[in-house]
């Protein structure tokens, strides 16, 4: 270390370091123009000349590569030195008067006009763009000349190939005066950022996407100036951890594993190939994605609604749905993308609320396909709200040629065809499999369907043509991400029930000293502050927050980090916890939301309690926030740290309980999704109970054919029963109703009442399924049990035979019965696949008979639009009605039925005789209710049982240790039954594969003796946690379930004596950093 | 009062949801004056009116309850 004087105030500062870093790193600013840190120091504009004195003379020496020596002393803005500067900065602007970086630079120095003949240069020879050119490999450009007729250039001044293009000179030079374009007659391509689908710009070096798992910068070696050129490595010497290096290998690693799980995803429909559609050719033409990116606060446009040409707000937006779905001609994707629909709307609705003025958005599509939980409801919202839907498959979209705008011409439903003005066009486009999937299907052996998606059975929704290789996600089918998400669970079931033999061989346990007693110690808190390389320290001087600390009551001990979440900087905190006997420790760097949980585990690695531990958010509430402002920054940085400290004083150690667990499920319901999920699990070793009201096993299933795919129902479910009913982990209930519950998660008790019998059977369990299924309505429209030829759906099946439908000559489906109407808003997303598989088959076996489907919306969704296309080929006739004009069903005297109907395309009634009509009639649940309040779960407003987060956590609810599968929770078919419930299987398993589960130590906590026993806590908490119990006769106090409570902390506040609590937040130690905070 | 007036504001934030946001401030980096000191608590459920009527008392000029 080097010690020296720097305006008047002693400085150490480390041997070799210049001038200008010590005066940096002490917030003194020096001038300077030529300075890169980038690039070694030239000494060229000598803007930061600084007065030195070394014990005998006083000289003027540039700042930038003069380095510090004992005893020195530095004055950096002395009025000679200021002389000085502001001599350069004239002679700058005589060279350059018609710059405007020059201009400012001398407005500054407060320099007007300069006394020397005037030039009319740009550049002012700083040379940074040629050290960077040397820097990065390539050295395009030089000095060249002499004296006053130095200039940069090229060899020969002439363009260039040399060049490779960086842009780097273009991105250092001051004044603007280089251009790439001057150098080379190379294209300049910037490198498009695929996260934001080539709307925005990104580096060589970039993190991927905010999400990214890890999320650490990854070098492009295929752009990078270091793998083309073999120079720059900038970021190496600029990285404060050194964590960059530019001689990593590819790895080939090579994993034992006893299954796969596929989940390659999906790429969106490039529509380029639509000419008619302008996208490869009118920037306000976009895609879906793009647009997502548009709206995303984290995209190009920082999330201002705005179009690509010109960045203006637009005021009309037209979506243009199927565009690569519903379509074989153009582009060969028969099916239907699933997610359009839905994603169109959304879409359009954010892009509503983003719009500062009002903005008109249209969405153009053949069906709404609204089909998934609660997406009716959304649709219906939306168009109240006032996005316009209108019903037309647009042929071209033609630039405008006054504006940048987009012209559409379509048909109304009336017949009538409309031109209309759109600023920007979004391509609703479709999923498809990525284009290497068949490379990667030969590779794993396994077979793709004429789509290229994962050939899968209805009845192994998740299993490939591979034994052992199972599938998820887009690659099984276009799907959402609530589907997705539940069939990766299914996915994880699949392959664990093949792997249970293996379940916990490779476990590696990690075990921790054992916990020190502080209690009869006095208190002992260790401070760290973290600089979090420049994300804190450039803002907040953090060693000044750190002498701060040290003045703080109960601190023995203060550190600063450039890391403190670094592996290096975790060890040698457990080390200093031991050395220095801390007792309390308080890290000020991020959230304690992101890394309370690793400093946590530290303390526990040093034999501390967890609950020690207390963090100050000096950088994502602090540093970031204020990085305009480092005094305030600086004050707040060191107020933050005195409430933690205060905090920290009162923490005390909590015990870390945990419960055993029961390993075996309940499963309510002995339908297919309940006999799955029980024989998913008892595959995996665990005991699985089903209970069934009904005397057999089966569930709708039992009045189910054939599936849409063409496999037979009836002899899956007699294997599925005789698999279920031999197996020995299952014990099947039938004839049985729930009639208690109590417990929780790992320990729930339940008590069924067999029927007639009397007899009552207690069940202990450690999870629970609820998998009650479905049913559908029975209808008092359209003379459904007046006329015994009108059938509901299911009693096609079972008439299927009958003489009246197998010689019939004409048969009418009436979708939508019940379904998507005011008092029942859902779509029952089964009947549209039903009806249709049912009139291919009718016009199979008997191609005379006249086939009519009324519909709605066709919801022919995914693969299942092959159907669809099949039996309009078959000769299906489908007739559209609205909800506003329904088809009405009358009959003769001697029984014949009518049915009469607007046709939308004639625009005038028909009428119809057919000899049967089946109704495609509603689904909803019965009796859920009261399972809901058993197990205090919540229901939908469709009365579907709701799971604690319908995209991300699908079959979970938010009571702990309870799950969802099959149609209770929302009418499917019988492979997304399947699936879901080898989903709820998996997620049970989760726990059931757990001796005992870890309980949160933040919970409540009961004084007895302060307790009366009024209850008021019991009434308020949310999850049934706090009950009241008999201390003795008369006496009740209230008892807190552990495992139960998730710490919110409301008893403690509904309490009237105070004996309800919350640990780690109570009342002093809130109230403390209030305290501390006001205090300073 | 003067115009250099700096008021005082305690909030006391919800782990799970307006802390989370006070950090995705942080991290989409707006800007906010630096007179507001965030207390944690694990649920907004947890706020006594005690704790509010406290922090006036102490000296606080404005107190924000977020969740």
């Amino acid at each position: 270390m080097v010690t020296f004087t720097l305006n008047g105030r002693q400085v150490e500062a480390e041997e070799g370091s210049t001038i200008l870093q010590v005066a940096e790193s002490h917030n003194i600013k020096i001038p300077t123009l030529c300075n890169h840190k980038a690039l070694e120091p030239a000494g060229l504009c000598r803007l930061c000349t600084v007065e030195l004195f070394d014990g005998r003379r006083t000289r003027f020496v540039t700042s930038c590569n003069y380095p510090v020596r004992k005893g020195i002393e530095v004055k950096t803005d002395s009025e000679e030195v200021i002389r000085h500067r502001k001599m350069i900065v004239e002679l700058l602007l005589a060279r350059c008067p018609n710059n405007d970086f020059v201009k400012n630079l001398a407005a500054e120095f407060g320099i007007e006009a300069p006394r020397f003949k005037l030039g009319d240069d740009h550049c002012i020879l700083c040379g940074l763009c040629v050290r960077v050119c040397e820097r990065m490999g390539i050295r395009a450009i030089d000095f060249s000349g002499r004296g006053t007729e130095t200039e940069v250039a090229t060899p020969f001044k002439v363009f260039t190939d040399a060049c490779a293009t960086c842009g780097a000179c273009e991105f250092l030079c001051p004044t603007g005066y280089i251009k790439v374009s001057d150098i080379t007659r190379k294209e300049v391509r910037p490198i498009l950022s695929e996260f934001d689908e080539g709307l925005a710009g990104r580096k060589p070096i970039y993190v991927p996407y905010a999400q990214a798992i890890p999320n650490i910068p990854a070098i492009d070696r295929s752009v990078c100036s270091h793998f083309i050129n073999k120079g720059c490595k900038i970021c190496a010497d600029i990285c404060p951890a050194g964590a960059i290096d530019h001689t990593q290998q590819d790895e080939e690693v090579e994993i034992e594993v006893g299954a796969v799980v596929l989940a390659t995803g999906f790429k969106s429909f490039d529509p380029s190939q639509y000419d008619t559609y302008n996208y490869a050719h009118h920037p306000n033409v976009v895609t879906s994605m793009e647009f997502e990116r548009i709206l995303s606060a984290g995209g190009p446009f920082g999330g201002h609604l705005m179009r690509p040409s010109d960045h203006k707000e637009p005021r009309k937006i037209a979506w243009l749905q199927c565009v690569g779905s519903r379509a074989i001609n153009p582009c060969d994707k028969g099916y239907c993308s699933s997610v359009c629909c839905m994603y169109a709307i959304k879409e359009a609705v954010i892009a509503r609320e983003h719009s500062k003025e009002p903005l008109d958005c249209a969405i153009f599509f053949m069906d709404m396909r609204t089909h998934g939980k609660e997406f009716d409801q959304y649709y219906n919202r939306a168009r109240e709200g006032g996005v316009r839907f209108v019903r037309c498959r647009v042929h071209s979209i033609d630039p405008m040629v006054e504006s940048e705008g987009l012209q559409l011409r379509y048909v109304t439903e009336d017949g009538r065809v409309e031109t209309e003005e759109f600023d920007m066009v979004v391509l609703s486009v479709g999923l498809q499999t990525p284009p290497d999937v068949a490379d990667l299907a030969e590779k794993m052996g396994i077979e793709l369907d004429h789509y290229k998606f994962a050939r899968t059975g209805s009845f192994a929704p998740v299993s490939t043509s591979s034994p052992g290789i199972y599938v998820c996600g887009a690659l099984q089918g276009p799907k959402d991400i609530p589907f997705s998400v539940m069939e990766a669970s299914a996915a994880a079931g699949a392959a664990a029930s093949g792997l249970a033999r293996a379940r916990h061989s490779l476990v590696k346990e990690k075990t921790f000293p054992e916990e020190r007693d502080v209690s009869a110690e006095p208190l002992r808190i260790g401070v760290f502050v973290c600089n979090c390389g420049i994300n804190i320290g450039a803002v907040v001087r953090v060693p000044e927050v750190a002498d701060y600390a040290k003045t703080l009551p109960n601190v023995v001990y203060v550190q600063e980090n450039l890391f403190s979440c670094s592996q290096d900087a975790i060890e040698q905190l457990i080390g200093v916890i031991k050395q220095q006997d801390l007792n309390r420790v308080v890290v000020a760097s991020c959230s304690p939301r992101t890394h309370e949980p690793l400093f946590q585990e530290t303390l526990r690695s040093s034999g501390l309690n967890k609950y020690l531990f207390e963090q100050a958010n000096i950088r994502d509430q602090c540093s970031w926030v204020h990085s305009n402002d480092p005094d305030a920054a600086t004050e707040k940085a060191k107020d933050l740290v005195r409430m933690a400290v205060s905090r920290a004083s009162l923490i005390e150690p909590l015990p870390m309980p945990s419960v055993s667990v029961t390993p075996a499920a309940l499963v309510v319901g002995g339908g297919v999704a309940g006999m799955v999920c029980a024989l998913t699990m008892a595959q995996q070793g665990f005991k699985a109970h089903i209970v069934e009201e009904k005397e057999r096993l089966g569930g709708q299933a039992l009045k189910l054919n054939k599936t849409w795919k063409g496999e037979s129902i009836p002899e899956y479910l007699s294997k599925l029963i005789d698999e279920v009913t031999g197996h020995e982990n299952i014990e099947v209930h039938l004839n049985a109703k729930l009639k208690e519950v109590s417990g929780f998660i790992g320990n729930f008790k339940t008590t069924i009442a067999l029927n007639g019998t009397g007899e009552v059977r207690e069940l202990e369990h450690g999870v629970v399924v609820l998998a009650t299924g479905a049913h559908s309505i029975k209808p008092d429209e359209y003379l459904y049990g007046k006329n015994d030829r009108v059938f509901r759906w299911h009693e096609l099946d079972e008439a299927w035979e009958s003489d009246l439908v197998k010689n019939a000559g004409s048969a009418v489906f009436i979708q939508c019965v019940g379904s998507r109407e005011p008092e029942r808003p859902h779509c029952s997303k089964i009947c549209c696949t039903f009806s249709v598989q049912k009139a291919v088959e009718l016009k199979k076996r008997n191609p005379d008979i006249d086939v009519y489907i009324l519909y709605r919306d066709m919801r022919t969704y995914g693969e299942r639009e092959d159907l669809y296309r099949e039996a309009r080929a078959l000769g299906v006739i489908f007739i559209r009605y609205d909800l506003e004009n329904k088809p009405v069903v009358t009959e003769t005297e001697g029984g014949a039925l009518k049915v009469t109907v607007t046709d939308p395309i004639l625009g005038r009634p028909i009428t119809l005789e057919p000899d049967f009509i089946t109704l495609a009639t509603a689904i909803y649940t019965r009796g859920a209710e009261e399972l809901a309040s058993l197990f205090k779960v919540p229901l939908s407003q469709d009365n579907f049982f709701l799971e604690v987060h319908m995209k991300l956590r699908p079959v979970d609810f938010a009571v702990d240790g309870v799950f969802v599968c099959g149609m209770a929770h929302f009418p499917k078919p019988i492979e997304e039954s399947i699936a879901q419930a080898q989903a709820a299987a998996a997620r049970a398993a989760t726990i059931l594969a757990q001796k005992r589960i870890d309980v949160e130590g933040v919970v409540s906590t009961v004084d007895q003796a302060l307790c009366r026993g009024c209850g008021k806590c019991v009434e308020v908490c949310p999850y049934g946690a706090p009950e009241l119990i008999e201390l003795r006769e008369g006496v009740k106090v209230s008892q807190i379930r552990e495992a139960m409570c998730k710490g919110c902390g409301a008893c403690a506040v509904a309490c009237p004596t105070g004996a309800a609590a919350i640990r780690h937040f109570t009342d002093t130690q809130v109230l403390t950093m209030v305290e501390a905070a006001l205090g300073g | 009062m003067s115009g250099e007036y700096e008021p005082k504001i305690i909030a006391f934030c919800c782990n799970w949801c307006a802390y989370a946001g006070a950090d995705l401030a942080g991290v989409s980096r707006f800007q906010y004056p630096p007179n507001i000191r965030i207390v944690r608590v694990m649920c907004t459920g947890r706020i006594n009116p005690n704790f509010i009527l406290k922090a006036f008392q102490l000296g606080a000029d404005g107190v924000l309850v977020s969740g």
